[in-house]
């Protein structure tokens, strides 16, 4: 059995078929794992302005990029191991760099409350065993974890849920279209208009205080009589509503403590960004956003959005990482601009503007290691398949000699 | 009327009504292959998997009755399918049928159940 890379619920009960040392055929991954598994189209290849190089020269030649930088940045990370990451953090903190990952612009907000034990939560193993209600708030998991349902929410049976989705569980989406997941939560969907998350959440806050709520009045009040009811209860809080309340998050708290027996669940996309939260938070206290220069502080002007909106930073290491793909075009023109050194499996949007790209092998894939699924639990990754490629840990690690 | 019903229920093929072979018939002929094309792939349940429209996500291993009663510490639990008695596996992302005999839409006390359709989202999972 193999640890599948696809997602952040890194599930541990894939089987491979292996011939010519690739992946002829996945079992139990979904199409999302199933590609990831079974590699690139296009590999990326060692490279200098383009050009050509080998691998050590690649290195060199980054190196000295970094050595000539004053204010360097290293971003990603999340695609990788939990050992990659550490020395990640290493080089940061050696470069006096800043730091930072797609956790900025994502769920980073919601993992460093769940980190300072401002939020409660639990275990995906333990919503298997005893969640009875489920509440997927701006969260698409159907597509985006596409197995979350089919392995630990809504539909297997656990230890206090032996009947399943059929009599057990109940599942509510709250979101701004009816998604796949909102399709298979039917009646209890509950459409809001885009950044209505507040004014809904402060209605079944009202609504949960027994108070007649102002908004949606009769559909509130049913959702919180659900609520109240439920014995042990999920709230899946994806992008959509980390997005929509990200500058008063506080109303979360205050609708989590309103609901005692309910748990919050950050719905993670890559594989290993809540591994790269912790690991950061362990050094330094703060989840992401980090500039090293002495102690470590934490500012939003240190997130890879505004550190290129402001051209603050003068040269970018990104790792497993595509931000020509994910971030606003409108700052992309500054990260043209700056020497940029790509290390990735693969060929990205990001590796066509790179001053240096340097090839590492995919991890889970080609290279072991751990990670940390979106529930905070450690999953050993195993090596399928043999190649020449070096981990991104190597290639860090040699950078940091280097540097 | 005693042929459409075999023709509906896949006993019989629309080449074994011969008049439709006539000329005459021609159109009529077209137009029930047509009509009947939907069902060809199908299992003998009228089980079709669209695997184009497939996601792989697992709900229907993990929400069919049977994989549940055959395999209850692995489909039935979210897992992988830990032996082969189980109608659903996903294979390269997508769900394949197998053990078609087992489906609770099989032989003389056949039910409607719809337990594989109705977690799918996508429609990939269709009965004709």
């Amino acid at each position: 059995m193999y640890t599948c890379t696809g997602c952040a619920l890194l599930c541990e009960d894939i089987e491979v078929i292996v011939e010519n040392n690739r992946i002829k055929e996945t079992r139990n991954t979904c199409r999302h794992g199933a590609a990831r598994m079974k590699g690139c189209m296009n590999r990326l290849v060692p490279s200098i302005a383009q050009k050509p190089a080998d691998i050590e020269s690649s290195i060199r030649k980054a190196a000295e990029l970094l050595r000539n930088a004053k204010s360097p940045m290293l971003f990603g990370l999340d695609n990788s191991t939990c050992e990659a990451q550490a020395k990640g953090i290493q080089l940061a903190r050696k470069m006096n760099a800043i730091i930072d990952d797609t956790s900025s612009f994502c769920q980073g907000l919601l993992i460093e409350k769940i980190l300072r034990e401002k939020l409660r939560t639990c275990s995906l193993d333990d919503i298997r065993n005893r969640a009875d209600v489920l509440v997927y708030w701006g969260s698409d998991a159907q597509d985006s974890q596409p197995r979350h349902l089919s392995r630990f929410s809504y539909f297997p049976r656990g230890e206090s849920r032996q009947r399943g989705y059929e009599e057990d569980r109940l599942a509510i989406a709250i979101d701004v279209r009816e998604s796949n997941t909102a399709k298979i939560c039917k009646g209890h969907f509950y459409r809001i208009p885009p950044k209505g998350d507040r004014e809904f959440i402060l209605a079944l806050i009202e609504a949960l205080s027994g108070k007649p709520p102002a908004y949606d009045t009769k559909n509130m009040l049913g959702l919180a009589s659900i609520l109240k009811k439920a014995e042990f209860g999920a709230i899946f809080v994806g992008i959509g509503l980390t997005y929509s309340i990200k500058n008063d998050f506080e109303i979360l708290t205050a609708l989590a403590d309103m609901l005692p027996r309910f748990n919050i669940m950050p719905m993670v996309g890559h594989y290993n960004m809540r591994g790269f939260n912790e690991a950061l938070f362990k050094e330094t206290g703060f989840a992401n956003r980090v500039q090293f220069e002495g102690n470590a502080v934490q500012d939003n002007k240190y997130s890879i959005i505004e550190a290129l909106k402001t051209k603050s930073i003068d040269a970018i290491v990104i790792v497993g990482s595509d931000p020509v793909l994910s971030l606003p075009r409108s700052i992309i023109p500054h990260l043209a601009s700056i020497p940029v050194i790509c290390v990735n499996p693969c060929q990205t949007f990001t590796s066509r503007i790179s001053t240096v790209n340097i090839p590492c092998a995919a991890s889970g894939v080609e290279s072991a290691g751990s990670a940390v699924r979106m529930d905070g639990k450690v999953i050993g990754l195993k090596k399928i398949i043999e190649n020449n490629y070096m981990t991104d840990e190597d290639i860090i690690k040699r950078l940091m000699e280097a540097v | 009327m005693a042929f459409a019903v075999s023709l509906l229920g896949r006993k019989k093929k629309v080449v074994e009504c011969t008049p439709l072979l006539e000329e005459n018939f021609k159109k009529q002929k077209e137009k029930l292959e047509t009509i009947l094309l939907p069902s060809a792939g199908a299992e003998e349940t009228g089980l079709i998997v669209h695997t184009e429209l497939c996601t792989g996500c697992g709900n229907c291993v993990v929400a069919c009755p049977v994989d549940v009663a055959n395999d209850p510490h692995g489909a039935g639990m979210g897992c992988a399918p830990t032996n082969d008695r189980v109608i659903f596996k996903v294979v390269d992302g997508k769900v394949l049928a197998s053990n078609i005999k087992e489906c609770r839409r099989f032989g003389k006390s056949k039910v409607l159940c719809y337990a594989c359709i109705d977690p799918c989202p996508t429609g990939a999972i269709e009965f004709v």
